[in-house]
């Protein structure tokens, strides 16, 4: 039983950073049917930027803060300078330039960081919480709370804010959207900002539990993508809710099975899933332009 | 099929020759392992972009194929005792199996549903050869036996540079005929648009099949070549970061060009060799460069060196425009 | 016609003396020409934790030496490339170093992948390789010009197990990465443990990238071990201390040379604390006995690092320290950079002082590494190293 409870921490953990990874994914795929391959830097610069300005003096809020603001930054200069640069860009094209950016993020966190790891202390204290004889790090929830933000943020966004149903609109219809004024070049950058600053948040909240290094956003980034994928690919909440659904299934994967492939397990669940459910669990049937 | 034109004919008789001509050029043998590793990303490029450029379909899984075929070679050569031209064939084989199976699986769907096979399936193998270290020796890799055709043993880099260079050229034979062939047709009509291609009668989860799985037979290929040229194997071989890899050559080099898939293997190849004076500005710079070219030639290198050719060479000729239009798909090579 | 035979026979002697004047002119640039060192190291990917420290060093002694007159009277060229530990380029490089940049040694290869995909090459190319990585299969067989520095996992592994018996201990658990550094030593882990009467009762295995261990560590407790043994490097290695003490704390946990540096103690935040890890004596070099023969190298060059870079050296730097100065050396002795001579060289080498221990090599040892002072069994107190005497 303790056992049992262990695993479930472990997997929610785990679920809640990869699908802070993966809503990102979802927020850019939704907005303009590209693969982000730059998301897993944005996570990575949360965590390195924190460390950056708390050398500075900074204090902790303020550094995090700073952190995803940074990213956030560095989002919209990514669509602006580069992704909207590329006129009549194929979705292909558009990837690649996000491959390159990565690289350069990771290029640039390596040149300023070094190729040493980082960390800073956890939020409210080291030593592990005590729960019904499972143990936990205090920072844990620290992640599954950044989630629970994210998660009501990004439905107060699509629900309430303008912005967010013009998001909406432009992903509904890209054309119609245009027509009825919206700026849809707008748009795009809002969503490269969102995404950038959910991930950097995620990498703010991680980093005491998983360290960084200017290498962490690639294998970061599979897991991610593997979430949205799994939620669906144009979901927020589907990469959430998919997310967590392949830390579960590691954790117990690895604590029940075996550990030796439970690196595998969710691509295994991806297999699985293009076979019974090939829409993921949220996403709609794409619509193949004629 | 339709035979292909002399100016393709050409194309291929020039690329040989420049391939024959280049060890009597390179300065030294270095020169011939660069030049057989873009070799083979060209062949597996050619067939990549069959399916990507042709058919529309992205596969982020290709250097599993390409692991398949490597450890194909280097198991049943090391471990079996198989002689490598049956290993190669073995390799490609199973490859085909594979991508058969899942493009059934996934192709009937509509959407980046390849996409995600190719990335879980590709993830799931270089897992397995990683892990499986009895087998494959693990993340330490293993090591390959020299090349042996008839008895007959290579020796040294020159052999893996033929066998690399010789495969290219039947790749790009193999791709020109194809692309030329009511099949190739049939699917830049799929590329175009599926619908219109459905209505003229075009079974297209058929065509997309074949497709695939010839595009995992090409990575196979140059996966066997490879294990021998190098005679060691490691699991990165089929990691996702060289099957991201191998879709940034195809982007790069023009998508839907035979001869897009060369340059943009090329280069990819080299760029890592240019910079590596760089240090720490490496990764950096590499990045900058991915994102000039994307901006400046959205279309890829060569569609975009050959429009701007049709447009300064129509640019003086007053009379006549030149036949064909701009439309970034070439198919000569 | 008489005279233009005789135009042609000038020519033809002058072209033949011009071309000798050339030749001599190069035999003599051959001479002065510098002693060029070949290297790659995994700077960037998996292994970069390893390959970091070895660049840094190459090229703060090829530098300081320089300074100094170099060696044989010719200064030292380095050319180093980054092979990510990947082995399909550090062939490439290889071929580079060997065929392109015609160096007189190659020093290299983070991980044993990389090493061993390199032995084929050098081997055939016939110029002496020294290999940074901890694989006994790299020496083992003995091939002609293939040599390593690091001491080897088993002699690590042997260290800790000697120590669990000291203190009572039989049962043990390994938990490793799935990465090359990782698994040499599981494999050694479990092989020694037989021959030493250790009963492995669990051997937990997580992915390099992986961030968080926890299941591993439950499925430890459940296994009920005296002790653990950790094989993990870099940032997992971290990973794994900080999971032991959320879930196993009651259980001791030793660690081979992997985790050998100060980063990995202050990653750790607290959760190293009485850690027992195998290392180099190059993290304890201030409490060696003063009539500790390597004491004197090692506190030279923790502070010429440290200078140099603010940071002092991990264990993994040493490696490096060692295979540059034993090939200087051997050229030393061999009066030049012939390559036969200096592989023959290397091979003789005989009580050379290093960082990582005191090498003797000779024909059927091409490590040259004894039990005793490769390896230090060390515990960390209060953030810091501390020998177990």
């Amino acid at each position: 039983m303790v056992d049992f409870l262990q695993f479930l921490l472990s997997g929610i953990t785990r679920g809640s950073i990869y699908g802070l990874v993966g809503v990102g994914f979802a927020l850019i795929f939704r907005s303009s049917h590209a693969i982000n391959f730059a998301q897993g830097e944005f996570v990575m610069i949360g965590g390195m930027a924190t460390v950056f300005f708390l050398t500075l003096g900074l204090p902790l809020v303020l550094a995090a803060a700073g952190a995803v603001v940074a990213a956030a930054l560095i989002g919209a200069l990514l669509q602006r300078l580069a992704i909207a640069q590329a006129k009549n860009a194929s979705v292909l094209t558009i990837i690649i330039i996000t491959i390159g950016a990565g690289m350069m993020l990771r290029g640039a966190a390596e040149i300023v960081m070094g190729r040493n790891f980082h960390s800073y202390p956890a939020f409210s204290g080291e030593l592990p919480v005590d729960l019904l004889g499972a143990k936990m790090q205090s920072q844990s929830l620290w992640v599954v709370a950044a989630l629970v933000l994210v998660t009501i943020g990004i439905h107060f966004f699509f629900a309430r804010t303008r912005l967010g149903k013009a998001v909406e609109a432009t992903f509904s219809n890209r054309f119609a959207a245009t027509v009825i004024g919206i700026n849809v070049p707008r748009i795009l950058i809002v969503c490269f900002m969102l995404s950038a600053a959910i991930g950097a948040l995620g990498g703010v909240v991680m980093t005491p539990i998983t360290l960084t290094h200017f290498e962490l956003g690639v294998p970061l980034a599979l897991k991610g993508f593997c979430a949205a994928i799994v939620g669906g690919l144009t979901s927020p909440f589907g990469a959430i809710i998919g997310g967590l659904i392949l830390g579960l299934s590691e954790a117990f994967a690895g604590g029940y099975i075996s550990p030796t492939y439970q690196e595998a397990v969710a691509f295994v669940i991806i297999i699985a899933m293009l076979i019974f459910r090939p829409q993921g669990l949220f996403g709609r049937r794409a619509v193949e332009r004629v | 099929m339709t035979s292909d034109t002399p100016r393709q004919l050409i194309a291929c008789a020039v690329l040989a020759t420049a391939l024959a001509l280049l060890p009597i050029v390179a300065p030294n043998p270095y020169y011939l392992d660069l030049a057989t590793k873009a070799c083979l990303a060209a062949v597996v490029c050619i067939g990549l972009n069959l399916l990507s450029g042709y058919a529309g379909q992205l596969s982020l899984g290709h250097a599993a194929f390409f692991g398949v075929g490597a450890y194909a070679s280097a198991i049943l050569c090391a471990k079996v005792g198989i002689t490598p031209v049956v290993a190669m064939l073995a390799g490609c084989l199973i490859s085909a199996g594979i991508a058969y199976v899942m493009a059934r699986t996934v192709l009937r769907l509509k959407g980046h549903y390849l996409a995600m096979a190719t990335l879980a399936f590709g993830v799931i193998i270089s897992i397995v050869l990683n892990r499986e270290v009895a087998l494959t020796g693990g993340p330490d890799g293993m090591s390959v036996p020299r090349f042996n055709l008839f008895g007959y043993r290579t020796t040294g880099v020159w052999a893996g540079y033929g066998l690399a260079a010789v495969a290219l050229v039947l790749a790009v034979r193999t791709a020109i005929v194809f692309v030329n062939s009511r099949v190739g047709r049939a699917l830049r009509a799929i590329g175009d648009s599926e619908v219109a291609a459905e209505g003229l009668g075009i079974d297209i989860a058929r065509y997309k099949t074949g497709v695939f799985v010839i595009s995992a037979v090409f990575a196979s290929v140059a996966g066997s070549i490879f294990a021998h040229a190098d005679r060691f194997v490691s699991p990165a071989e089929a990691g996702f970061m060289r099957s991201v890899e191998f879709v940034a050559m195809i982007v790069i080099g023009g998508l839907g060009s035979v001869a897009g898939s060369i340059v943009g293997a090329t280069l990819l190849t080299l760029l890592p060799q240019l910079l590596a004076g760089f240090d720490h500005y490496r990764h950096f710079l590499t990045g900058l460069i991915l994102i000039l070219i994307m901006i400046f030639m959205p279309a890829g290198i060569v569609p975009t060196l050959l429009a701007s050719g049709r447009a300064l060479h129509d640019r003086y000729r007053p009379f006549g425009r030149s036949a064909r239009s701009v439309t970034g798909r070439t198919s000569e090579g | 016609m008489r005279s233009f035979l005789k135009n042609i026979g000038t020519s033809v002697l002058a072209a033949t003396l011009a071309a000798g004047g050339l030749l001599a002119a190069t035999g003599a640039s051959a001479q002065q020409r510098p002693i060029r060192i070949g290297a790659f190291t995994a700077t960037t990917g998996g292994a970069s934790f390893l390959g970091d420290p070895q660049e840094k060093t190459l090229r703060l002694y090829v530098d300081k030496i320089n300074k100094a007159g170099g060696v044989l009277g010719r200064k030292l060229e380095l050319f180093i490339y980054d092979s990510a530990g990947d082995a399909r380029q550090a062939v490439t490089y290889t071929r580079r170093l060997i065929e392109d940049n015609e160096v007189d040694i190659i020093i290299g290869g983070s991980a044993t992948g990389e090493s061993m995909a390199v032995i084929p090459i050098v081997e055939e190319a016939q110029i002496p390789f020294i290999s940074l990585s901890g694989g006994n299969v790299v020496v083992e067989p003995v091939r002609k010009w293939v040599f390593k520095t690091p001491g080897s996992d088993r002699m690590a592994v042997s260290k800790i197990y000697t120590d669990m018996k000291a203190r009572g201990f039989s049962k043990a658990a390994v938990i490793s990465g799935d990465g090359g550094f990782d698994k040499s030593c599981q494999k050694e882990a479990v092989t020694v443990a037989k021959t030493m009467g250790i009963a492995i009762v669990a051997d937990e295995v997580y992915a390099q990238a992986d961030t968080d261990m926890t299941p591993q560590f439950t499925r430890i407790a459940g296994a009920k071990p005296d002790a653990i043994v950790g094989c993990g490097f870099g940032l997992g290695g971290v990973i794994t201390v900080r999971n032991h003490r959320q879930i196993t704390p009651q259980i001791p946990l030793y660690f081979t040379h992997g985790v050998g540096s100060q980063q990995f103690v202050e990653g750790a935040r607290g959760a190293a604390e009485n850690v027992r890890i195998t290392v180099s004596p190059l993290l304890v070099a201030e409490q060696l006995d003063d009539s500790d023969p390597q004491k004197k190298t090692l506190l030279e060059y923790t502070k010429e690092y440290q200078e140099k870079f603010g940071e002092k050296p991990a264990a993994f730097g040493g490696f490096s320290y060692d295979a540059l100065h034993i090939a200087l050396a051997a050229m030393q002795r061999a009066g030049g950079t012939d390559k036969a001579k200096v592989r023959d060289e290397i091979e003789r080498t005989k009580n050379f002082i290093g960082i990582d221990g005191i090498f003797n090599m000779s024909p059927t040892d091409h490590m040259g590494l004894d039990f005793n002072t490769a390896f230090r069994l060390t515990e960390i107190k209060n953030n810091g190293w501390h020998l177990v005497k």
